[in-house]
């Protein structure tokens, strides 16, 4: 049986909504500026809300630049290295892709970056999907505690927590709201 | 709804929640076969044996490449030229194979029951393709995998499955899973092919093709076995199929215009199926193929990947 994770309290707010959205509009900034233009650019969002997060980014980049670029959502479940360790059975949601990543510049998107794992895997399955010509990786709240050599090239923003804590990326698509808290364990 | 059992036996034990969990991750599983490159690396390490006591190329086939495609080694074992035609006992052989510690053991076996019995006898997950006239729960998998895909929705559908269902372990399996995703099921064949327990499945049952087609939103007709004209089941294969065969005239008179046709497989053309049906617009027959190997993928999947909630895998 899966092991019952401890109630979670809010401790504190990161980003409020204005916020969130200021930081997503100065990555899509950024990400024109680095790569000189929206020329051969994707989005390709980690499920769940890294696909949310995508999709805000391409349209404010549309917003930005007039360009629609394609994005795309992945699923790193086949790809876990802690497959063997999880309780129960994987839970396998789709990869859509449906543009070809060959000789593109990939954006990669999530919404927390934290031992690097997920990353790992998101790298692999993209590359078994085709040969980008670059991969990047926009984060919009970096926690710390990394485990693999992993950085990310756009961030929304840098926020060191223990490991005891949770970070809470609220979408209004998923939760209703657009936020992000730090949560910790209510004290038993 | 998450996975928790240690074998796929029977779809009859399963709740509508797990059926549609297997479902739902075929699905997903789905875009792999689009890939250029084919090959996930989730069941890396993994063993899969396929032991098989029935000739079979498709389902064999199908569970081979599910395993390949998610990364594991699979082997396949068919009784013949093998330690069964020296003696050895079903249950003796399975515990040899055991003894490789392979992760999941695929088997079918002409006796009903065979897989549940390695279940109980073997720590490994038990994935059954196919028991005697019993089940045949990844061809029912498939099937409904088809049936959402093409319908967008079970609930209230309603579906004839049509031939020998007395001795089809495609109709048993697809009865119980259809029932309890809330369709209606109509069988339909001669009398002698149809079971006394129809009833009890919850099925409707017509010995008239033209009835049991009228208003349904899926056809599945079953392949017609000739060793049942033998045992005196049908009088010919001709009157058969004079009475039972889909024809287009028939599908014209008496079907809905969007009716799904299927059929698992293999089909005798002229029999059951009209040439003209099997490859006209309403069939999906090839789309269930194609399904296979994601239900498969996601069967094997969910017992493998991941540690197993009751037993320890090796």
């Amino acid at each position: 049986m899966a092991a019952r994770s401890p109630r979670l309290r809010e401790k504190a707010e990161v980003l409020d909504t204005a916020a969130l959205d200021r930081a997503l509009t100065r990555i899509a900034h950024e990400i024109l500026e680095r790569n000189g233009g929206a020329k051969d650019l994707t989005f390709v969002g980690l499920r769940t809300r890294g696909v949310t997060l995508a999709q805000r980014l391409a349209a404010k980049i549309a917003a930005i630049d007039g360009a629609s670029l394609p994005v795309g959502a992945l699923d790193i479940t086949l790809y876990r290295d802690d497959l063997d360790s999880m309780h129960g059975a994987p839970v396998v949601r789709a990869t859509e892709i449906p543009f070809s990543i060959k000789d593109k510049t990939v954006v990669l998107v999530d919404d927390v970056l934290f031992t690097g794992r997920t990353i790992r895997a998101a790298l692999d399955a993209l590359i078994d999907l085709g040969r980008p010509k670059m991969i990047q990786l926009a984060i919009l709240v970096d926690r710390g505690h990394r485990e693999l050599p992993i950085r990310p090239d756009y961030i929304g923003k840098n926020l060191p927590t223990s490991r005891r804590e949770a970070v809470a990326v609220r979408l209004t698509e998923h939760d209703g709201e657009d936020r992000v808290v730090i949560e910790e364990p209510e004290e038993g | 709804m998450g996975w928790t059992r240690k074998d796929l036996v029977t779809i009859r034990e399963l709740e509508a929640a797990e059926i549609l969990t297997l479902i739902d991750t075929a699905a997903s599983l789905q875009e792999i076969a689009g890939r250029e490159i084919k090959k996930v690396p989730a069941l890396r390490g993994k063993t899969i044996v396929n032991l098989f006591y029935e000739n079979s190329t498709r389902t064999r086939t199908s569970f081979e490449i599910a395993g390949k495609w998610l990364s594991a080694d699979v082997i396949n074992f068919s009784a013949s030229g093998s330690s069964a035609a020296k003696g050895e006992s079903f249950v003796d052989t399975a515990r040899n194979i055991a003894a490789m510690s392979p992760d999941v053991v695929v088997v079918r076996h002409s006796a009903s029951g065979a897989p549940a019995l390695l279940a109980k006898a073997l720590p490994c997950a038990i994935v059954n393709a196919g028991d005697g006239a019993h089940e045949h729960p990844t061809q029912a998998l498939l099937d409904l995998l088809t049936i959402r895909e093409k319908k967008g929705h079970f609930d209230g559908l309603s579906v004839a499955i049509v031939g020998d269902i007395a001795h089809s372990r495609v109709a048993r399996s697809n009865i119980h899973g259809m029932r309890k995703l809330g369709m209606t099921v109509t069988v339909a064949g001669p009398p002698t092919l149809i079971p006394p327990y129809a009833q009890e499945l919850g099925c409707k049952v017509s010995y008239r093709l033209e009835d049991a087609i009228r208003d349904v939103d899926v056809i599945m007709m079953l392949r017609l076995q000739q060793e049942r004209m033998h045992a005196g089941l049908i009088p010919s294969l001709r009157e058969y199929s004079r009475y039972w065969g889909l024809t287009l005239d028939r599908l014209a008179a008496h079907a809905r215009p969007d009716v799904l046709i299927m059929h698992p497989g293999p089909v005798n053309r002229g029999v059951e199926l009209s040439p003209e049906v099997a490859d006209g617009p309403y069939s999906v027959i090839l789309d269930q193929v194609a399904k296979g190997v994601a239900v498969r993928m996601a069967v094997l999947l969910l017992l493998a990947g991941g540690r197993s909630a009751e037993g320890p895998s090796q």
